[in-house]
């Protein structure tokens, strides 16, 4: 159903469109860049640890070292500091690897409440399922076409 | 048509009774409040049981406040922002006396109150109770996002007020009268952003105190306050402006619940918001001004926003509403 | 070494950086809410690395290319390229296979935690 026309009134909406607030976008930008920054070097310093000391390689070294930021993530999350953390970084805890085990955890322990199996384990993925969904079907229908492109050409 | 009701009998407010979060118990109304609580869980297991406590605890308060036995109490009228309204209806279980819950969002208090008059001026009941509360966090786990999620609220926003407010209305007695009240209509201009409750209350708060103004003959100057429920900062100008244009300057009269609830919009940008800010100002700092004649005449308008979760993701725009309630010292 | 060392941590900090910044771009500009981020980043890195582009950033950048979520579908799409020389099974398995480790440390961390901690109010 749409709205019907004579609720639609383009000239309130346009006037709260001013009126409305901005985010401070320079410190905003600043705040992310500088946090997410700082994550993908964690996330640097933790490969070459592992590169260094066990002597991972390849697809193991990178397999390990977002193991341990998901680690990270859902143990800040569980703290309770990586909201604050995303309340002063917006995008910057948003993006990395971190804020996927955030928006994983969150909601798993949020609803906690209604139990551990409709609760904590069927609400887990209700901000991060989709990434899961795009992600997959997505490999699958890139794998498919490179399998195409080999057979052909 | 007509949408404005006058009470002859003008039914009194005789007792209030009120209980707020940590936040809003230091906040700038934080003294008239009765009950302080320094852990918004108030014992509980859920943020849904503790608002129901809350609310429970409200409406004992003030049937205490107004010297009235239970049996005293003829209904209950309450309300409140989850699904099912089961916080009203929880605290409500451990009452004997009737029940009515009613939601309008963020209006219900108005809501509740008019029809609380109603019921007695009508000469069907002698005491009504009228209640509602909201919560910080279970309103947000129920309209936005769960709380440990590192999300970043857009400038827009508000922020729910914990906290519970409840009146007792009498056919006898003495304290603040509500002398008419004016019943909203729904209003939708089109806003979608669900963060904008604001701007999309605004012209329903507008269209309420135009026609209070029409079919009562009053103006902003007989007021001594209006005081609208949870427009906040943003809201609160859009109205000012909106009721500039239809000829009526309230710029001298107008204060808004959300804005006094918390000392500095800082983190909560707008101001308060929710079914509780409303009731919790009132009942406490209001009430109190009224009962001690620091304030002669005031019109409360709750202000609310009608929306699901569901209805923001289909896309739908807000309607919203507005009940005005006048009160008299 | 050392000089090397730091220069790829400098580097993993301006590439992280800068992909975050793009992303509160979106949010400053656009009413796009963070769950719908992630999807573009990650769709973003699928398609940049089905078309060969994302490997560059990857090689030149290291951790500051594959933490941020793009990097997850970097890892997606290379998965299925990779196994798309080998068979039609592993064109399908590989993607998967490759993000196996980030689904399931996703799945076993969110759960463990979820059980451990409890969510805390806000104050502000």
């Amino acid at each position: 159903m749409k709205t019907s026309a004579d609720c639609e009134n383009k000239n309130y909406l346009e006037y709260v469109k001013a009126i409305s607030p901005k985010t401070k976008e320079k410190r905003s930008l600043f705040h992310a860049f500088w946090v997410g920054g700082v994550i993908c070097m964690i996330g640097q310093i933790l490969r070459m640890i592992y590169e260094s000391l066990i002597g991972l390689q390849g697809d193991e070294l990178a397999s390990y070292v977002s193991m341990t930021m998901i680690f990270l993530g859902a143990f800040l999350t569980g703290l309770g500091v990586y909201d604050r953390i995303g309340k002063y970084a917006g995008g910057g805890s948003i993006v990395p690897i971190t804020g996927f085990a955030n928006s994983v955890v969150s909601p798993a322990m949020e609803f906690k409440t209604e139990g551990y199996i409709y609760g904590t384990a069927a609400k887990m993925f209700i901000i991060a399922g989709p990434i899961i969904v795009f992600g997959v079907a997505s490999s699958v229908l890139v794998g498919i076409l490179y399998f195409i492109g080999y057979r052909v050409f | 048509m007509k949408r404005t009701i006058y009470f002859k009998n003008k039914p009194t407010i005789v007792g209030t009774g009120t209980i707020a979060g940590p936040k809003e118990s230091s906040g700038s109304i934080a003294k008239y409040i009765k009950n302080k609580l320094d852990d918004d869980m108030y014992g509980e297991e859920s943020y849904e049981k503790a608002e129901s406590k809350m609310l429970f605890n409200a409406i004992k308060t003030a049937i205490d406040d107004s010297k009235k036995k239970d049996n005293e109490i003829d209904a209950l009228i309450a309300g409140d922002l989850l699904n099912q309204i089961v916080a009203s209806t929880f605290a409500a279980r451990n009452f004997r006396f009737g029940y009515l819950g009613v939601y309008n969002a963020c209006a219900t208090f108005t809501e509740a109150l008019t029809l609380g008059a109603t019921l007695i001026d009508g000469g069907y009941m002698k005491n009504v109770v009228c209640a509602t509360s909201s919560h910080f966090s279970s309103a947000e786990r129920q309209y936005r996002y769960p709380l440990e999620l590192g999300s970043t609220r857009p400038p827009q926003a508000q922020w729910t007020v914990t906290g519970a407010g409840a009146c007792v209305l009498s056919s006898e007695g003495r304290g603040p009268k509500i002398t008419c009240a004016t019943i909203g209509k729904i209003i939708d201009f089109g806003v979608i952003d669900a963060n904008n409750m604001g701007a999309a209350m605004a012209p329903a708060a507008s269209d309420t105190l135009f026609t209070h103004f029409k079919e009562t003959g009053l103006t902003p100057d007989d007021y001594d306050l209006i005081v609208t429920g949870d427009l906040g900062v943003l809201g609160s100008r859009a109205l000012k402006d909106l009721i500039w244009e239809k000829g009526f300057d309230i710029e001298k009269q107008h204060v808004d619940c959300g804005e006094l609830v918390y000392n500095i919009c800082e983190d909560e940008y707008q101001g308060g918001s929710g079914a509780g800010c409303s009731s919790l100002v009132f009942s406490s700092y209001l009430y109190n001004k009224l009962k001690n004649k620091k304030l002669n005449k005031i019109l409360l308008i709750a202000t609310g926003a009608l929306l699901s979760s569901l209805s923001a993701q289909q896309g739908e725009s807000i309607p919203a509403i507005a009940h005005a309630v006048s009160l008299e010292s | 070494m050392i000089i090397e060392l730091i220069i790829m941590l400098i580097k993993a900090f301006v590439v992280g950086g800068g992909i975050c910044t793009i992303a509160q771009l979106l949010i400053n500009y656009t009413k796009i809410t963070s769950g719908k981020i992630l999807v573009y980043f990650l769709l973003s890195g699928v398609i940049l690395q089905a078309l060969g582009l994302y490997q560059y950033l990857v090689d030149f950048a290291g951790a500051g290319a594959t933490v941020p979520i793009s990097g997850f579908g970097y890892l997606l799409a290379d998965g299925a390229m990779k196994g798309a020389k080998i068979s039609l099974f592993n064109a399908i398995t590989g993607g998967v296979s490759a993000a196996s480790m980030g689904i399931t440390a996703a799945i076993v961390f969110g759960y463990i935690f979820a059980v451990l901690f409890k969510s805390k109010s806000k104050k502000n």
